[in-house]
């Protein structure tokens, strides 16, 4: 490894978006001379963003791969970096080292079937991959996406899944544990939500992502509706400091997550997956 | 000199007067020179100038949770066990900087590499544990594909002389683990340590190289003899062993041992084993700014599974009891390493028990967690 996949680049803010009162979005433009043009990355891949004097986060990416001008993050504020970066406005800078990790299996799933699951605010990841299909929407199969929030207020881009359920060939499917007036969606679970789906999704390949016990709770009733194990796919998230295998936080068993992961096929750690200490 | 099949590998013996020769030869070759000496009452690698710096006469004495220097009038320079230190401070630095950022007046960044440039470095005394721990740490920093530049950077120009060891610790267990006590061809010089001075074999062709500068005498039969003694005396001399065979199955298998929560009671999570552990790679990054604001300096500094920052995941920490973290550390040396880098990441220097202020013995844990297992 050159030093550079350890030292960042310069990055510029160019856009920011407010989604929630803690979730924000932002398009970054790589603007250093070292930085690689253009930069490449595969969805369900994330960078380490760097807030001057303060440190580093991994984030993953949402924006579409082949989207040149602005690299996207969503974040939620929620420690010392994330709310510093909250803070940040078109023009200022940050510092970005990436991509890391495996992402999606895009090729295996071509031509098939896709159910993205998502659970939370962890949505990230898999928006980028639902960002990836609707620019590529002929490569794919039907699409089926089923989001669950704890609370309604919780959800981010609901305009966009609303937007998204009137697309061909795409069904959408949303919940909240707690929902109030203005909620046309499903009240409870998301593992409800795959028995209203009239896409078939034994022979699909899933996506999830979101909090372990939402996605163990949804590998278990998949499997019961007939989901194959190795159709199952899942993003994992762990403490990540170097992002190139070497600071040992990630470390999952066996697994460096930035190495190895965040993408997981379901058999890979399916003797881990929910099990306290790892 | 390069070494071939028709040269054969220089061997001979360095008579104690004279080993300020070796010492000369490193110098001249162009490396700083570290060795035991005793610092802080313990045997540390420190600058060597002259043999008359090594510990001539000091033996230790190891037990879970001591360490003990004391003279007993021998003319040796390396009848000890190892020391707290390893190889791995001086390639794996206890803090090092990666990088520096600086802002202008108007907030744009300029990254700038940190990365060493090292004087070359040769350490005299290295023992065969520390040598199979160096070929762990490689593994790990030398990955093919994502070298890390600044580990390597130190790597590269390493110089190792070896001695093998005559005075295992009562904590060691090297022979169990297959990594000593005598040291193999993954060094630069190999000593046998005698009363009167040094039985020298070249292991590399940097090593026959300054060989070569050496006055080497023929070794002995008797002399030989007197080293083959020992060397089987420091093999079964070893009281302590490490269960044979890949963990792996076994430990992961005991997951909800009761043992963990037992070990947990005496454990004070205060990370001693992983710092002077000589294949813990763990480490954290911190970002310095100056006090002006004008630059940050952003850094790795060695980390433990023992804390309670190392598993934390926005807002919760995954491991949040001494149970989860010494289950993490030790399902990790001996269990998930093997998959890792084909081995287990335990070489049975012992310092583990040595250095843990509750002397918390390994070997001891591991099999309690054997014998009653099957959970």
């Amino acid at each position: 490894m050159n030093a550079s996949l350890q030292v960042p680049w310069q990055a510029e803010v160019v856009s920011r978006v407010q989604e929630t009162p803690s979730v924000f979005t932002l398009g970054l433009k790589l603007d250093d001379p070292a930085a690689p043009a253009p930069y490449r990355f595969a969805p369900g891949q994330f960078n380490m963003l760097y807030l001057y004097g303060v440190g580093e986060v991994p984030v993953s990416v949402v924006s579409d791969p082949e989207h040149d001008d602005e690299i996207q993050h969503t974040v939620r504020a929620v420690g010392r970096v994330t709310h510093g970066l909250e803070a940040l406005r078109p023009g200022d800078r940050i510092g970005l080292r990436g991509p890391f990790g495996r992402g999606w299996p895009l090729e295996a799933a071509a031509g098939r079937d896709l159910l993205l699951v998502t659970g939370g605010l962890g949505c990230a990841p898999v928006v980028s991959v639902i960002n990836y299909v609707m620019q590529r929407r002929e490569r794919f199969g039907r699409l089926a996406i089923v989001q669950g929030v704890k609370h309604m207020d919780d959800l981010i881009w609901r305009e966009r899944y609303e937007a998204w359920s009137g697309r061909p060939d795409t069904e959408v499917q949303l919940a909240a544990d707690v929902a109030g007036s203005g909620w046309n969606w499903h009240v409870g679970l998301v593992t409800d939500l795959f028995d209203r789906l009239t896409m078939p999704i034994d022979q699909a390949l899933v996506m999830l992502c979101g909090p372990e016990p939402m996605m163990i709770a949804a590998i278990r009733r998949l499997l019961e509706l007939g989901v194959t194990p190795e159709s199952i796919w899942l993003s994992m998230e762990r403490n990540m400091q170097c992002a190139v295998g070497l600071c040992g936080h990630c470390q999952y068993g066996k697994d460096f997550l930035c190495r190895q992961g965040p993408v997981f096929n379901y058999p890979e750690i399916s003797g881990r997956l929910g099990v306290k200490g790892f | 000199m390069a070494v071939n099949a028709t040269s054969p590998v220089r061997r001979g013996f360095l008579p104690r007067e004279a080993f300020d020769t070796l010492l000369r030869a490193l110098d001249g070759a162009g490396y700083d020179c570290i060795g035991p000496r005793v610092d802080a009452d313990a045997i540390l690698y420190r600058e060597v100038s002259a043999g008359a710096d090594l510990p001539q006469g000091m033996e230790e004495t190891q037990a879970p949770g001591q360490y003990r220097l004391r003279e007993t009038g021998t003319p040796r320079c390396f009848a000890w066990a190892c020391g707290p230190q390893a190889l791995k401070p001086h390639l794996f630095a206890p803090r090092e900087p990666l990088w520096r950022s600086e802002r202008d007046s108007e907030g744009r960044l300029q990254f700038r590499s940190t990365a060493p440039e090292p004087r070359p470095l040769a350490v005299i005394g290295v023992r065969a544990c520390d040598l199979a721990a160096l070929a762990l740490q490689d593994q790990h920093f030398l990955r093919a594909g994502s070298t890390d530049p600044y580990y390597a950077r130190r790597r590269e120009g390493l110089f190792l002389v070896a001695v093998n060891c005559t005075h295992p610790a009562a904590t060691c267990f090297c022979v169990s683990t297959g990594d000593g006590p005598q040291a193999g061809d993954d060094c630069d010089l190999v000593l046998d340590e005698l009363d009167d001075g040094y039985a020298v074999r070249a292991a590399s062709s940097k090593g026959e190289t300054i060989a070569q500068q050496l006055p080497l005498q023929a070794v002995t039969e008797a002399q030989q003899a007197q080293i083959d003694r020992e060397r089987e005396a420091a093999s079964t001399a070893q009281s302590r062993a490490m269960p044979a065979g890949n963990l792996r199955e076994h430990l992961f298998n005991a997951w909800e041992h009761p043992r963990w929560a037992q070990v947990a009671e005496r454990c004070l999570s205060c990370g001693n084993c992983t710092s002077v552990c000589p294949t813990c790679f763990c480490h954290q990054q911190v970002d310095v700014p100056t006090l002006d604001g004008s630059s940050a300096t952003h850094y790795r500094e060695w980390d433990s599974c023992f804390t309670q920052n190392h598993s934390y995941i926005h807002g919760i920490t995954l491991r949040p009891d001494t149970r989860s973290r010494y289950r993490q550390w030790l399902t990790h040396k001996l269990g998930s390493w093997h998959d890792q880098y084909g081995r287990s990441g335990c070489v049975g220097c012992g310092r583990c028990l040595t250095w843990c202020p509750v002397g918390i013995d390994i070997t001891e844990e591991v099999s309690a967690l054997l014998k009653e297992a099957g959970t």
